[in-house]
């Protein structure tokens, strides 16, 4: 983050994540972009962190393993509502 | 996992102890319970003991309930309650309650800018690159995991997070951030050493 006006870039790294979620107010979201278009290393730290958030939520859409389930029904004594995942 | 459909829950029917809706209840949430103390501890046993202690502690409190949040929130509430509680157990020196410096307003600096965004995605989910990512999210403090966990993972609200923690949304808000910031840090290194590693081979 050199060479130009440091402090947008600040900034906008306070306003990342609400930017990535889609927080923003529009008119806010404009002055971002135009700063990205002038600023690689925001822009890589834009994507980077764009990807970082979806690698993490990749592998998430396995069930709980059968045998934690079936100890966890007989737990609750909820033997008999232990069929297959439903 | 879309809230708006684990919500669909019968409180009169739960309360008065209708066994099928509670087994319906258990079936809905503990994946995500199980996932969250798989996350927050790191191993499967402790996140077997968080997931049901969690359904224990609700099964023992739900005729106190009294439905002033939603029934998702008040279960990850138990739950967050039981992984914070055993990793005080594990890690009594931790502080995951007050206010901490991941509270300060100013977020660290990024400090590697190499685009690795543009990876193919077998190559970013390598076994190498996933054990990176298990990685580098156990390296987060506890206090900024729990909050990225259930926003980034568990794709609940800031809203909601700051319900189920007791925090403010804007405390949310600087966790998640410093959390994020974090993460990338980590897998930039990881990804930009990776890179350099096949230029020169």
């Amino acid at each position: 983050m050199t060479d130009h006006a440091h402090q947008n870039c600040q900034a906008l790294l306070g306003s990342l994540s609400e930017y990535i979620d889609g927080e923003l107010p529009p008119e806010l979201c404009k002055e971002i972009e135009k700063h990205l278009e002038g600023c690689d290393n925001c822009r890589i730290v834009l994507n980077t962190t764009r990807r970082t958030i979806d690698l993490v939520q990749l592998p998430v859409e396995e069930n709980v393993p059968d045998d934690v389930r079936e100890r966890l029904f007989k737990r609750l004594n909820l033997d008999d509502y232990l069929h297959p995942h439903g | 996992m879309n809230i708006s459909t684990t919500n669909d829950f019968s409180l009169e029917a739960l309360r008065s102890g209708d066994r099928a809706e509670f087994a319906r209840l258990v079936d809905t949430f503990s994946t995500p319970i199980y996932r969250l103390g798989l996350k927050m501890l790191g191993n499967a046993q402790d996140a077997e003991d968080i997931l049901q202690n969690t359904f224990l502690n609700a099964l023992t409190h739900l005729p106190d309930f009294e439905g002033r949040s939603s029934v998702s929130t008040w279960l990850y509430r138990i739950a967050a309650n039981e992984a914070l509680m055993l990793i005080r157990k594990r890690k009594p020196n931790v502080n995951i309650e007050d206010i901490q410096p991941e509270d300060a307003d100013d977020v660290p600096l990024p400090e590697t800018f190499v685009d690795w965004s543009v990876l193919p995605e077998k190559e970013l989910l390598s076994s190498e690159g996933k054990k990176a990512i298990e990685v580098a999210v156990k390296k987060l403090p506890e206090s900024l995991r729990m909050v990225f966990i259930l926003r980034d993972v568990e794709d609940l609200s800031i809203k909601e997070t700051a319900e189920i923690l007791n925090l403010t949304e804007v405390n949310v808000k600087t966790r998640l951030l410093r959390a994020r910031m974090a993460l990338r840090e980590q897998l930039s290194s990881y990804y930009a050493e990776r890179t350099r590693r096949k230029e020169t081979q």
